[in-house]
């Protein structure tokens, strides 16, 4: 069945997006991402024009965001302080994301940066997961081995400290408000919530503990995504409310069902799992920039 | 006043050539997108008018039918290999690019036209794009580019000989409208060809508008972008809400 969307100004099968979010929105559910990374390039790939893409993605962000955040709320396994520290860094980094992105789209390289971003990011952090999550494994295995210690790094000496008592931490504000601001930059650039690199970075530049790394990286995409939502409806008016409500009819449900299956899996096999993911992601997209490809031309936004 | 001159001028200088005329009709002048719009077909149709019989010798009459979509500017832009990656170099504006073009006839168009007519009055895939008097170097490569994108994309087309013509009188065609259209004002021209030279023309207009829903939504969405950027959040929370509740009872229960 059809479905004419108002503003991208396509006609696209209403099956195919349903199915489309629900995937995604099962994956969100399981590994704390908003599954962007996937969906933005899957819907491109469809015929959604790109802006319109990532300003919808990003509303369908919330939905399955909230979903799943209210299921991790019930289990407790949010830190709301970390939370919102990050959030405040993360409305600043998508602030100026958004104005790099508008004038890289008037140069027409967004798609370079957009590409080169995703190969280089994604790269990085799924081959650091993997390898960690490999490690990991192997350990688990051994009987005796000792889990490694907490090391006492620079991220300790600095000043502004606080207790997180969620994640079982006493650190400075000052690495979340930095890490909030980088992801929320990457993310607005990258037209996605930010989750694949906020998880890592919560794990591993912040420490903190694995099972609460999930519910709080969703709490704060809510709000950074929902920011973006804005900005993009008030200053582009690329939002399409009615693929965001087909995604995301598709995306909760999925949703709720990955929060279900990732409690069954163990850390370690998540983490190898999004991992392999995310280097898969990162493959396809090196292919792109690689390969000739078969139409040299593409035709951009014009005056209309 | 001109054109009745024009016209008078006209027969004093072919004073015994019969006259043709064509007249034409749609089966829609106006399509309306609305949610499950999923392409349409608009039935062409019409007939030739004669004031006399025509003289010995005159070639077999041929029909072209052309319909366009609003002429915009596109933004082009090439890849090119950079540091072993492929990027976007150059970029060129191509102007009077339809939005939508396709184009039926009786009989292939070399054979019917020729080719100064066919470029003046855009007729064919090969003029849709009339980017005269633009000196840009390459912009042939460009605007065919252009065409040769939205021809994959079901938005330009060319389908020679499948007009049906009766007695070289009535003439009808089905033609398809995708469902990607765009809105705007469209133009159905009717081109009588005889002997390599265009004998009649006349054109009428279609309308594609959203309707419903799809309106609604749209003008919200420009003209009061911050309360339609809202509700969009709001739907976004409600329905994260209501599955999570409703999995909720579904796990009690």
């Amino acid at each position: 069945m059809l479905i004419y969307l108002p503003i991208a100004e396509v006609s696209v099968n209403l099956f195919v997006l349903l199915g489309l979010g629900g995937l995604v929105g099962m994956l969100s559910g399981i590994f704390g991402v908003g599954g962007g990374f996937l969906m933005t390039p899957i819907l491109i790939m469809i015929g959604i024009p790109p802006a319109v893409a990532v300003a919808t993605e990003a509303n369908q962000i919330v939905a399955s965001s909230f979903s799943g955040v209210l299921a991790h709320f019930k289990r407790k396994t949010v830190d709301i302080k970390m939370g919102l520290i990050l959030m405040l860094g993360g409305l600043v980094g998508a602030t100026v994301g958004v104005q790099i992105f508008k004038f890289l789209k008037s140069i027409g390289q967004v798609e370079l940066l957009v590409t080169l971003s995703y190969v280089v990011f994604l790269g990085l952090i799924g081959g650091m997961m993997f390898i960690e999550s490999l490690n990991a494994i192997r350990r688990a295995g051994k009987p005796g081995a000792m889990p490694k210690k907490k090391k006492h790094t620079w991220i300790h000496g600095l000043p502004f400290k606080t207790r997180f008592r969620a994640s079982g931490l006493y650190i400075s504000v000052i690495p979340p408000i930095l890490v909030g601001v980088a992801v929320g930059i990457l993310a607005a650039i990258m037209g996605v919530g930010g989750g694949f690199i906020m998880v890592p970075a919560m794990i591993y530049m912040l420490g903190m503990p694995t099972k609460v790394v999930v519910g709080t990286s969703l709490f704060q995409i809510i709000f950074v995504t929902a920011y973006t939502t804005l900005s993009h409806a008030m200053q582009n008016f690329t939002v399409d409310a009615v693929l965001a409500v087909i995604l995301l009819t598709g995306g909760v449900i999925g949703a709720q069902i990955g929060t279900r299956i990732g409690v069954k899996l163990k850390a370690e096999q998540l983490r190898i799992l999004l991992a392999g993911m995310v280097l898969l992601m990162c493959g396809k997209l090196a292919l792109d920039l690689l390969l000739m490809p078969s139409e040299l031309y593409s035709i951009g936004a014009g005056g209309h | 006043m001109f054109r009745i001159l024009l016209a008078a001028a006209a027969l004093v200088a072919t004073p015994l050539m019969a006259q043709e005329t064509v007249v034409v009709d749609l089966s829609q002048n106006r399509v309306e997108i609305t949610a499950t719009y999923s392409g349409s077909d608009i039935f062409v149709f019409g007939a030739v008018k004669r004031d006399g019989p025509l003289p010995e010798g005159t070639g077999p009459l041929d029909v072209a039918i052309v319909i366009e979509g609003p002429l915009e500017t596109a933004t082009v832009r090439k890849k090119e290999k950079k540091l072993g990656i492929w990027v976007n170099s150059d970029s060129v504006e191509v102007h009077e690019a339809p939005s939508f073009f396709t184009i039926a006839t009786t009989a292939p168009l070399a054979d019917m036209l020729n080719e100064g007519d066919l470029r003046d009055y855009a007729i064919g895939l090969d003029y849709a794009i009339r980017p005269q008097g633009q000196a840009e170097d390459g912009i042939e490569d460009f605007a065919a580019a252009v065409t040769r994108i939205r021809q994959d994309a079901g938005l330009y087309s060319q389908r020679e000989g499948i007009i049906n013509l009766t007695d070289e009188t009535l003439f009808e065609v089905d033609i398809l409208l995708p469902p990607n259209l765009v809105e705007g004002d469209y133009t159905a021209r009717v081109y009588l060809i005889r002997d390599k030279n265009i004998v009649a023309e006349t054109s009428v207009g279609i309308t594609v508008r959203k309707a419903g829903l799809e309106v609604w939504l749209y003008e919200l969405a420009h003209e009061s972008p911050l309360t339609y950027g809202l509700l969009s959040l709001l739907v976004a929370l409600v329905a994260g809400y209501g599955a999570s509740e409703i999995f909720r009872r579904l796990k009690r229960g």
